[in-house]
């Protein structure tokens, strides 16, 4: 099947029932999607497809033929990160860091539908991403700051 | 100060320290302490190190791991503070298992309150040499000269010079010995006290952080394995052809049966080897693999609870004794007794363990989120034939570890794999593999009663029934033992004249291991909730009755009433206090009170709430550090609760990175919740029955509250911050909702209790 993944061109010949997640970690060798639960019950792995946040663990490769996948690699416009991306680092949002790709990928898709969420749309829209470390409160800070500073920053 | 720096520049000490070093310190340990190893794989005569090079760069290694709780950013702080080190300038080596660095166990909320003295002594030696070789270069005395952000000032002319001016000069130069080192004073500290950055910020928001999950090797094969659903189990019957036949499947490799006591071996089982971890996934599936179920083949925790409370009514092993608790009970006006219950947990960190082994000849190199890189090489070792200090350990970045990681179990898989193999093998778990196979946070049954006699609580008398760590290394362990007594228990802070801690009898039938603060989850849920029952039974406000039970301002040393001690005897019973001396942290009533009264004060704790809401509070002191709770809750009519807010004070003596203190408190009151509400590891034939996040819930934005913290201001010797925040959480949830409904909960997780 063809897709592009971070606007680049690729094939895959493999199991269609394949996950994305694998294909982008194990195959494409970015590991910045990170495997948490395999179930698509924690957001760990969450990518967009088509600009819409999906669980690359319940994706399966047959499904994103002619699709447009973008992973947290892909968010910056080059060396402009996303908004979300520096709210995230002005919040000190990470402690270990290792749900936020799913997160910020979570996150930048809701701003991207809903540029100016309430408290309970960020609550209903972040509710599948868990952080075991505990970083909600600085997440729900960095959406905040974003939804209510629109134009700096990359675009989606 | 104690802390001697030799210079050892002319000495080849660091692996990848090139050409261009000029100066690098040696710090040997402190080893006033001793952490018991089964891997026996530590020793304290090893070093931490500081160099710098030519042009002035300094290399900080970090010989602790990062796992969100922030040592590699505040060590580095300590250092750069005492060097008077430009930020920009510093690069940072995160080490790799080795010996010379000293004891890198990162557990125990230990990095910072055990390295301050020796990186802040590493920083100022360094300073101090520069300055001295500065004065000779410039003819005059060192004390004209100082440093300052990374240049050396002639303060005669107040002319300056770049550290690299002085470098080649300095590492020729004798360090201070511990006795003239000269630490900086507070108003003059640059990074110390200071909010910072975590070091990994950049690739963490860019996705380019390097988890054990995520090492990718040349050739490299994913592995996952199907393993005895109990400790000691072993395969039956497995279908190779089956697994092998599965698109991507390389080898079917049987792991070796585990031989009790597990420590840190493999569990055993049958592993799957592939060209990608889906296909691996599949070809565990295809597997069908069988299994006996060895000596624990048969644990259910509903009949175990039973047992734990037979024990509680059963034979009762004293291990602290003030007064006579039986008269004071005998003569009281009034008594009180609650059971409490707190069921196995699972640390679940958002990384499931990974690591990847690759053997270059003879030699074995691993890439491990591992909570100790000597641990990984003690354990490794005598599975594969070579010698500890042989293999190559590099900790990756850890996605959340809260104990599971200082286990490396599944490291010794990924080494034996490799080695058949003949190729880098990456060890992958499962969300599954890492619920069904944790070390898990013990089961727990304890009964507290009281008597209050002319309106104050004369006696205390607690009992608790619970499978000890012990059982891990030792399966003969039968019930707690003195080190978990220690968090929390035989230190209870209450002057109550009489006050006796016994305990029942309760062998291990999992791998019990320590999850973030260990026995004070549970033993502070007992004492927390148990003060909030008198109170509400007297009538009084429950600060209140903490401070009446607090007593008076002193130090307590709990050894006196500990049964069995003896001073002359220190390998005997006694009170560990978190392996540090009762005179540099003491047991300090006035500091305990202190952050209670701070978070009574923050909260508004003792006001009227309107209906449905209620705010519950707790304390406790762990990991040499003192924290309060407050939490508000508001119920629903269903049942359904929330925690709109919550306040949490910490006095953890000096801190190093404000910001990151905080997140930890944030964190703690998250993780905190998690118990509280949902937190439940069951098994049922010797299986755990829970297999994802679907049946172990864990905290999500909706269950987060609105943390405010605050952090008290003293200089005391730095205390633990990555575990104390979690004890004093779940007592305040529960006796919040007390206040809001009326319903005492006994019994973790809350569950459904709330529903009517």
């Amino acid at each position: 099947m063809k897709f592009k993944i971070n606007g680049h061109a690729a094939t895959y010949e493999g199991d269609g029932d394949m996950p994305l997640l694998w294909y982008v970690r194990d195959i494409a060798g970015m590991t910045g999607t990170k495997f948490g639960c395999g179930e698509g019950l924690c957001g760990a792995c969450t990518v967009h497809v088509d600009g819409v946040a999906v669980r690359s663990c319940q994706t399966a490769m047959e499904d994103v033929e002619g699709r447009d996948v973008k992973t947290i690699e892909g968010l910056a416009k080059g060396d402009t990160l996303h908004a979300l991306q520096d709210a995230w680092a002005e919040h000190n949002v990470p402690q270990c860091g290792y749900c936020q790709s799913g997160q910020i990928m979570q996150a930048a898709s809701l701003l991207a539908e809903n540029p100016n969420p309430s408290d309970e749309d960020i609550d209903i829209a972040m509710e599948g991403n868990i952080c075991r470390c505990g970083t909600y409160q600085r997440i729900k800070a960095a959406i905040r700051d974003v939804a209510g500073n629109k134009g700096t920053g990359g675009a989606s | 100060m104690n802390v001697p720096i030799k210079n050892v520049s002319r000495r080849s000490v660091l692996k990848g320290a090139g050409a261009a070093t000029g100066l690098v310190l040696a710090a040997p340990m402190i080893s006033n302490f001793v952490v018991a190893e089964a891997t026996g794989s530590h020793n304290f005569s090893s070093s931490v190190y500081l160099s710098m090079d030519m042009d002035g760069t300094a290399h900080i290694y970090i010989h602790r791991v990062e796992m969100g709780q922030g040592s590699r950013t505040g060590l580095p702080q300590i250092i750069a503070d005492e060097l008077e080190a430009d930020w920009d300038r510093l690069v940072f080596e995160p080490a790799y298992g080795d010996k010379k660095f000293g004891d890198q166990n990162t557990d125990g909320s230990t990095s910072i309150r055990k390295y301050y003295d020796i990186f802040r002594a590493a920083g100022a030696s360094a300073r101090m040499m520069l300055e001295q070789a500065a004065a000779h270069k410039w003819g005059i005395a060192v004390g004209d000269v100082e440093a300052k952000n990374h240049r050396i000032i002639n303060k005669l002319t107040g002319a300056s010079e770049d550290y690299s001016a002085f470098v080649a000069a300095a590492a020729k130069l004798e360090a201070p010995g511990a006795d003239a080192v000269k630490l900086k004073s507070k108003a003059k500290r640059t990074y110390i006290g200071k909010p910072k950055q975590n070091i990994y910020m950049q690739d963490i928001i860019t996705g380019n952080s390097q988890f054990g999950q995520d090492t990718m090797r040349e050739g490299m094969l994913f592995a996952v394995a199907a393993r005895p659903p109990s400790v000691g189990g072993t395969v039956t019957a497995f279908d190779k052809a089956a697994a092998m036949a599965v698109a991507g499947v390389v080898d079917v490799v049987e792991l070796p049966a585990l031989t009790l006591p597990a420590i840190f071996k493999p569990l055993g089982g049958v592993a799957v080897l592939a060209t990608n971890t889906w296909a691996a996934i599949k070809g565990r599936e295809a597997l069908n693999a069988q299994f006996e179920g060895g000596p624990n083949g048969d644990y259910d925790t509903k009949a175990f609870e039973k047992t734990l409370w037979q024990n509680i009514d059963g034979k009762s092993t004293p291990h602290l004794k003030r007064g006579n608790c039986a008269a004071a009970l005998e003569v009281a006006d009034k008594t009180y007794g609650a059971d409490y219950f707190v069921p196995h947990l699972n640390h679940a960190p958002m990384e499931p363990p990974a690591a990847t082994a690759e053997w270059q000849g003879d030699t074995l190199k691993m890439w491990v989120c591992c909570q100790d890189p000597q641990s990984v090489q003690g354990a490794v070792a005598p599975f594969v034939g070579v010698k500890p200090e042989d293999i190559y350990v590099e900790a990756t970045l850890l996605g959340g570890a809260f104990g599971r990681k200082s286990k490396p179990d599944f490291a010794v898989e990924a080494a034996i794999l490799a080695k058949q193999a003949g190729r880098p093998v990456k060890m992958i778990w499962t969300r599954e593999d890492d619920m069904h196979h944790g070390y898990f946070h013990t089961i727990s049954a304890q009964r507290v009663e009281a008597g209050v006699k002319d309106g104050a609580v004369t006696a205390w008398k607690h009992k608790a029934a619970y499978p000890s760590i012990s059982g891990t290394f030792n399966p003969a362990a039968d019930g707690p033992s003195g080190f978990e007594l220690s968090l929390g228990l035989t230190d209870l802070p209450f002057a109550t004249p009489n006050l006796q801690v016994d305990t029942g009898a309760a062998k291990a039938h999992v791998r019990i291991g320590w999850m973030r603060s260990v026995a004070n989850i549970h033993q502070a849920f007992a004492v927390g909730s148990f003060v909030d029952e008198i109170a509400q039974g007297e009538g009084k406000n429950t600060a209140d009755l903490w401070m009446e039970m607090i007593g008076e301002d002193r130090m307590i040393s709990p050894a006196s009433d500990v049964v069995g001690h003896d001073p002359a005897n220190p390998q005997g019973p006694g009170y560990a206090n978190y392996g540090e001396s009762l005179e540099r942290h003491p047991i300090d009533t006035a500091r305990l009170k202190a952050v209670l009264a701070k978070v009574v004060d923050i909260s508004g704790y003792g006001k009227t709430m309107p209906k449905g809401r209620g705010m519950g509070i707790s304390v406790h002191r762990s990991f040499v550090s003192f924290v309060a709770c407050a939490v508000e809750v508001a119920v629903s009519d269903d049942g359904t609760f929330t925690i709109p807010r919550a306040w949490i004070v910490v006095d953890c003596g000096t801190y190093v990175n404000p910001d990151r203190v905080k997140a930890q408190m944030e964190g703690a009151v998250l993780f905190g919740i998690s118990i509280a509400k949902y937190g439940e590891i069951t098994a049922s034939g010797g299986a755990i029955e829970q297999n994802n996040f679907d049946s172990y819930p864990v905290s999500r934005m909706s269950d987060s509250a609105d943390v405010e913290v605050v952090i008290m201001e003293n200089d005391a010797p730095p205390g633990g911050v990555g575990e104390p925040g979690v004890p004093p959480v779940a007592p305040a949830i529960t006796n919040a909702i007390f206040q809001a409904t009326g319903k005492r909960i006994r019994r973790l997780p809350i569950g459904n209790q709330l529903a009517i």
